[in-house]
């Protein structure tokens, strides 16, 4: 868990010790449970941080004489069509992958944060604008807003992270603002008031960080959604460009050679569906622990 | 008369730790038995045992445990049909204990169902029982969902549900916490209808004067243990068992005025009295307050209606009233949360209402709330300590705030020692400073939560049913810590409560609210003793008769 903190600075801490419940992890099962996943997730943070320490070769090196070698000990997971390491690839890839999953949900977030709001703190008539741009927004296929926006921006990261982001914003819209209704009627922040705080200090300390608590499980769930959903642009040759290591533009180009070379789909495959399943997997516990913590 | 409970040496426990311990009575046809005790004391645990109802977890030993049938010995299907049948179970809180998608005839006729009555005599009987809880038009409530019920009439239907299948024991537990008052009067008049029809009644309850007014014999329970029995008039009369006499005086009334409550020592407190001219006028001043709220139909509804009065320094004006009076929406807007519709608040002469927030704001930390659930009021995130921090940084630079000031850090060092003398002021511990306030129980939040409002110094202290939450011996010691905190600081109450007890325990002068508006106004003991209104007179009626005769 603590692994995913640093590159995550929109992530509200959830204070230690409400983590504290009476079923703390001590079976040895439960353990692996963390342990598991976030060893996964510790390794691609590192090699999207560093991955000359993890790859043993340079991704982009090319060597026609040894191409589609398939998986030995001096080629873990093999070798492309252009005699690249497939490992060294994969762990390249990592940093294209976290980059736009974290970078689109900081996106959707932001926008969520504004809309959300706006809809929970304004009047009546804003909450009714907010809620039908959240309908709307929710009724558009999201992988074609993203196709809409790379085909009239051009193709970058920077492209691909509004996408992706602008996709996942209404889910996270709509939280947000039946968040802030509860919590702006609670009675916390309603002590608030009656100290004489300014409004702008209650919003950033109380109703903030309070309505945002529930939402750090939706954030560990939704940057896994996330990087699913920038390797289906790069599988649309809508990511980044070749040759950068990219998870699901290697998934596109290994779709020609799957026949003779199953492992340069295999590899970067398995490694999507290994993270995003470790990103669930810390959510739903995060979640649990959270949910112990609130019970009141 | 027939006996038909017997009980000897029961002893529950949960995971080995004993909850219950050598418990024994009997109950026989037309006897009410009273159990009383503060939470955790076992009591729900010892009801619960009558009708196998404690789980798998629970091991439930006695040398006899017999009901009609030996319990320890009874098979799952015997249980069943035991519960309904001969014993009905009546559950606290109505409004948790009914299925908000159930229509309340539905609800009734379960254990019709349960117990194989014909379908078809169903509906007729759950009229019957309606009817004979006193519920008014009885085929349209069986048609209606509990939340379009009053607490009163959910009560009443779950105490009808407890009757369906014409028990011989009915089992009340806790049956009149969280109603008014007054409505408290007539669901225990209900009770009392069916003990006078020969049934016999096991009353559970935190509140000896509950029990009194019904039970033939008392079991005082406590950390599990029976710790005195008697015939309630005994008990009550002459307490031997120090516990007893500690929960008799805890409950305030027309004699307690002026006494302490709860055998804690008098909270010490160094503070220095608040200088104050005495011509300077009422430190809180309301003048014909209106709050109306427009309905879904358009129609404007008043919630309260020309309220009017002056609370002086140091005094407490208690506001009495059911649910819905218009006591709270009175105390929300004398709070400045709440605009009133008609009619002004001053604050020390000058406007509080009417002004813009942003004028109000420099002067809050001159009037501070307690509010009822001391829970919900902590941000959840935040510690006891800086919840308390958070509200010292208001009212800082007033009394007392301005020592050393060596940087921020001397100010940090001093922030967390004025953190841990208003602990110690409300009588806890420094070290809950650290906790949070998930950790804590009721009495200990709601200290916390006066040390979080008196943190700012403040002139009027809101407090908005501060004690209605809590037991009877907690809510004793947290009155105690009001009247000392009054007396060293100097602060006025502006108290509201539904429980005129309580209220003619704390207050000078009281305000009795009814239907939004004021209908009664004096002195606490004018109130109590010479009650003008019918409404403060039935109020009164409701108080312990036992208090009346003494005072009287």
């Amino acid at each position: 868990m603590t692994t995913l903190a640093p590159p995550l600075p929109e992530v509200e801490k959830p204070a230690a010790p409400p983590l504290r419940t009476a079923r703390s992890s001590r079976s040895p099962l439960r353990h692996l449970g963390v342990a598991l996943p976030g060893a996964v997730v510790g390794a691609v943070v590192l090699a999207a941080l560093a991955p000359g320490l993890l790859a043993p070769q340079d991704p982009l090196e090319i060597s026609l004489s040894e191409s589609f070698a398939p998986p030995s000990a001096e080629h873990l997971f093999g070798t492309d069509q252009s005699g690249r390491d497939v490992f060294s690839r994969v762990i390249h890839g990592a940093r294209q992958s976290l980059l736009i999953g974290l970078g689109a949900t900081a996106i959707g977030l932001l926008g969520a944060m504004v809309l959300g709001l706006a809809g929970g703190l304004g009047g009546r008539l804003a909450d009714g604008a907010v809620t039908r741009v959240i309908e709307i927004l929710y009724a558009f296929p999201g992988i074609l807003l993203a196709l809409i926006l790379i085909a009239v921006y051009g193709n970058s990261a920077l492209t691909q992270m509004v996408a992706v982001g602008l996709a996942t914003m209404p889910g996270y819209a709509r939280m947000v603002r039946s968040q802030v209704l509860v919590v702006r009627r609670s009675a916390y922040v309603e002590a608030a008031r009656t100290l004489g705080h300014p409004p702008a200090r209650i919003l950033l300390r109380t109703l903030l960080p309070n309505a945002f608590r529930p939402l750090t499980v939706l954030i560990t769930l939704g940057v896994g959604q996330a990087v699913v959903w920038a390797a289906a642009l790069g599988f649309l040759g809508m990511g980044v460009q070749p040759p950068t290591a990219e998870w699901g533009a290697m998934l596109n180009a290994g779709r020609h050679y799957i026949q003779q070379a199953w492992w340069m789909d295999f590899f970067p495959g398995v490694t999507i569906v290994l993270f995003t399943l470790s990103l669930t997997v810390l959510g739903r516990r995060l979640q649990q622990s959270t949910d112990a913590g609130a019970l009141r | 008369m027939t006996t038909l409970i017997t009980v000897r040496d029961l002893s529950v426990a949960f995971d080995g730790k004993e909850v219950v311990r050598d418990v024994s009575f009997s109950l026989r046809a037309g006897e009410c038995l009273g159990i009383v005790g503060e939470s955790g004391s076992g009591k729900s645990v010892t009801a619960r045992s009558l009708l196998g109802l404690n789980g798998h977890g629970a091991q439930v030993t006695a040398t006899t445990l017999d009901v009609g049938v030996d319990v320890l010995e009874a098979t799952p299907e015997q249980l069943r049909h035991l519960r309904g049948s001969r014993i009905g179970y009546v559950l606290q809180d109505a409004l948790v204990s009914l299925d908000p998608l159930r229509t309340v005839g539905t609800e009734i006729a379960e254990p019709l169902r349960a117990h194989r009555v014909p379908a078809a005599q169903r509906p007729a009987r759950v009229q019957e029982l309606l009817t004979s809880v006193s519920v008014p038009e009885p085929e349209l409530r069986a048609r209606q969902l509990p939340s379009e019920l009053s607490g009163g009439l959910r009560q009443r239907a779950l105490i009808a549900a407890g009757l369906a299948l014409d028990p011989q024991v009915l089992i009340a537990d806790e049956p009149t916490t969280a109603l008014d008052v007054t409505v408290q009067a007539q669901v225990l008049e209900l009770l009392e209808q069916n003990l006078s029809a020969g049934r016999a009644i096991i009353l559970i309850s935190h509140d000896l004067s509950v029990v009194e007014r019904l039970a033939d014999h008392v079991l005082v329970m406590h950390r599990g243990r029976v710790v005195e029995e008697g015939p309630t008039a005994q008990v009550l009369t002459s307490p031997q068992d120090p516990y007893t006499r500690r929960l008799l005086a805890a409950i305030p009334s027309a004699s307690s005025r002026g006494d302490r409550l709860s055998d804690l020592p008098p909270a010490t407190i160094t503070a220095v009295p608040r200088e104050r001219a005495p011509e300077a006028g009422p430190v809180l001043e309301a003048i014909g307050l209106g709050k109306s709220y427009r309905g879904p139909d358009g129609r404007t509804r008043p919630v309260v209606q020309d309220v009017s009065f002056t609370l002086d320094a140091g005094e407490t004006l208690g506001i009495v009233g059911e649910s819905g009076s218009g006591k709270s929406t009175t105390a929300w807007m004398a709070l400045g949360l709440t605009p009133p519709s008609t009619g002004q608040v001053l604050l020390d002469g000058e406007a509080w209402t009417g002004i813009p927030e942003r004028k109000r704001r420099s002067r809050r930390h001159r009037i501070a709330v307690v509010q009822q659930d001391p829970l919900s009021s902590f941000d959840p995130r935040w510690t006891v300590g800086r919840t308390i921090a958070d509200s010292l940084s208001v009212g800082q630079g007033r009394r007392g705030g301005a020592r050393g000031s060596a940087g921020s850090s001397g100010r940090e060092r001093d922030r967390s020692a004025r953190v841990a003398e208003l602990l110690e002021a409300v009588g806890l511990d420094p070290a809950f400073a650290a906790r949070h306030p998930l950790t804590m129980s009721g009495g200990q939040r709601q200290r916390a939560a006066i040390a979080r409002a008196i943190a700012t110094d403040p002139e009027v202290l809101v407090l908005d049913e501060p004690v209605s939450a809590l037991d009877v011996s907690v809510q004793a010691q947290v009155l105690d810590l009001l009247g000392d905190l009054q007396s060293a600081l100097g602060t006025a109450y502006l108290f509201i409560s539904h429980d005129l007890g309580v209220i003619h325990h704390v207050s000078d002068r009281v305000l009795v609210m009814q239907g939004g508006q004021v209908v009664e106004h004096g002195t606490a003991d004018q109130v109590l003793h010479a009650p003008q209104h019918p409404y403060t007179r039935q109020l009164v009626s409701t108080l312990p008769r036992r208090d009346l005769q003494e005072a009287s």
